[in-house]
């Protein structure tokens, strides 16, 4: 049975990926390439890119991306459900002790530990997705251009001192890069 | 923050809009949605303290499954319990999965377009700014309050995991050690002066 074979998969990708996103897509490839044969390698290539252009976490969108693929609208949604029930169970049972135990003192000694290294994480996260954005980072396949640190700084300054909301920014930057390509020939519509 | 907010009824309508907008408009890892989650709630809403926001990423971190959705999770139990987690689930989950269904019936022409990614590509760098501007709002009270030993860690955790590409889910539970090694140090330390 089709639906019940897409669960499972995609439980078990739900339950093994630990870290978020990329450390999904082995475990996705392996379910849904090698043992399912839902995808080919060609079609699983083009689901990473996909899922990298659109917005959400990865495993949701491949999920989304096979099940429905597969088995239609409710392949989807069994899929779906499949890659976060995992997590969801755990994480409720964390927020419950949370809430429970968060204001003891020994726990907040051990989160306030733990808090710089969380700050540290999204730094790292920061730097990486930047250096990416400005065409740095390795096997990047467009060339520097004078004009990407130019708006991420102006991004940075009106969200630092302006308090612009992000989701704003986000989309200034693309329609300006998409104009500024536009603009100097780099796209032809 | 010591008045529990499940007094009042959940703000079930401004947690869902707000987890559909933030989701339908994240591009990139968990950290993306964790940072925006953090103008929204912390910032903007005061439903949360930026501590806790960050010991609710640090559980979405070392859970298995999407970050986006662990940290939805943890926002909605937090505010308003079990309905309210369902509801912040179901707000982060709706947009990607409406966005894929459509995108996988004509998906060769939207990967192959080039508007589109060019679009995304110039988005990128306002993602890139949104992390930046979070990263420097979380480490400035830190290094303000010149708090060494914070300092110290968030500095190792950094070479340790962009450096050196250690595994994030060692960092988190090597610094969660250190952090029961100090809470036992200090229980010993009261311990201690009481029986004096």
């Amino acid at each position: 049975m089709i639906y019940l074979e897409l669960l499972l998969s995609f439980l078990q990708i739900g339950l093994l990926s630990i870290g978020g996103g990329y450390a999904a897509i082995p475990l996705i490839q392996d379910q849904v390439v090698v043992r399912h044969s839902w995808l080919t390698l060609s079609e699983f290539t083009d689901l990473i890119t996909i899922a990298e252009m659109t917005p959400g976490p990865i495993a949701i969108n491949a999920a989304t991306f096979v099940g429905i693929r597969v088995a239609g609208v409710p392949g989807a949604l069994l899929a779906t459900l499949g890659s976060i029930l995992p997590g969801c169970c755990i994480v409720l049972v964390l927020s419950v002790l949370y809430r429970r135990y968060g204001q003891s003192r020994g726990l907040q000694t051990v989160l306030s530990t733990l808090r710089p290294a969380t700050v540290a994480l999204i730094a790292g996260a920061a730097l990486t997705i930047t250096l990416g954005a400005l065409g740095l980072s390795q096997g990047a396949a467009a060339g520097f251009s004078w004009v990407r640190p130019v708006i991420i700084l102006a991004a940075f300054l009106l969200l630092r001192i302006r308090k612009t909301s992000p989701i704003l920014v986000i989309f200034a930057s693309g329609a300006l890069w998409l104009v500024w390509q536009w603009a100097s020939g780099a796209l032809t519509v | 923050m010591e008045q529990l907010p499940e007094k009042k009824k959940p703000p079930y309508g401004r947690l869902f809009a707000s987890m559909f907008v933030i989701s339908a408009c994240t591009f990139g890892g968990g950290f993306v949605i964790v940072s925006l989650m953090k103008k929204k709630f912390v910032e903007q809403y005061h439903w949360l303290s930026a501590e806790q926001m960050l010991d609710m990423t640090a559980i979405a971190q070392s859970s298995p499954g999407a970050i986006a959705v662990n940290a939805a999770l943890q926002v909605g139990f937090y505010l308003g319990g079990g309905p309210a987690a369902a509801v912040a689930v179901l707000g982060t989950v709706l947009p990607p999965v409406v966005l894929l269904s459509v995108i996988s019936l004509v998906y060769a022409a939207f990967r192959d377009s080039l508007i589109v990614a060019t679009l995304l590509q110039g988005m990128q760098l306002g993602v890139g700014a949104v992390l930046l501007d979070v990263t420097c709002g979380l480490a400035k009270p830190l290094i303000k309050k010149r708090d060494w030993l914070a300092i110290g860690i968030m500095l190792t955790a950094f070479v340790l995991s962009w450096v050196l590409k250690i595994n994030v889910m060692y960092i988190v539970l090597g610094t969660a050690l250190l952090g029961v090694l100090r809470a036992v140090l200090a229980a010993k330390k009261s311990g201690g002066g009481q029986r004096e």
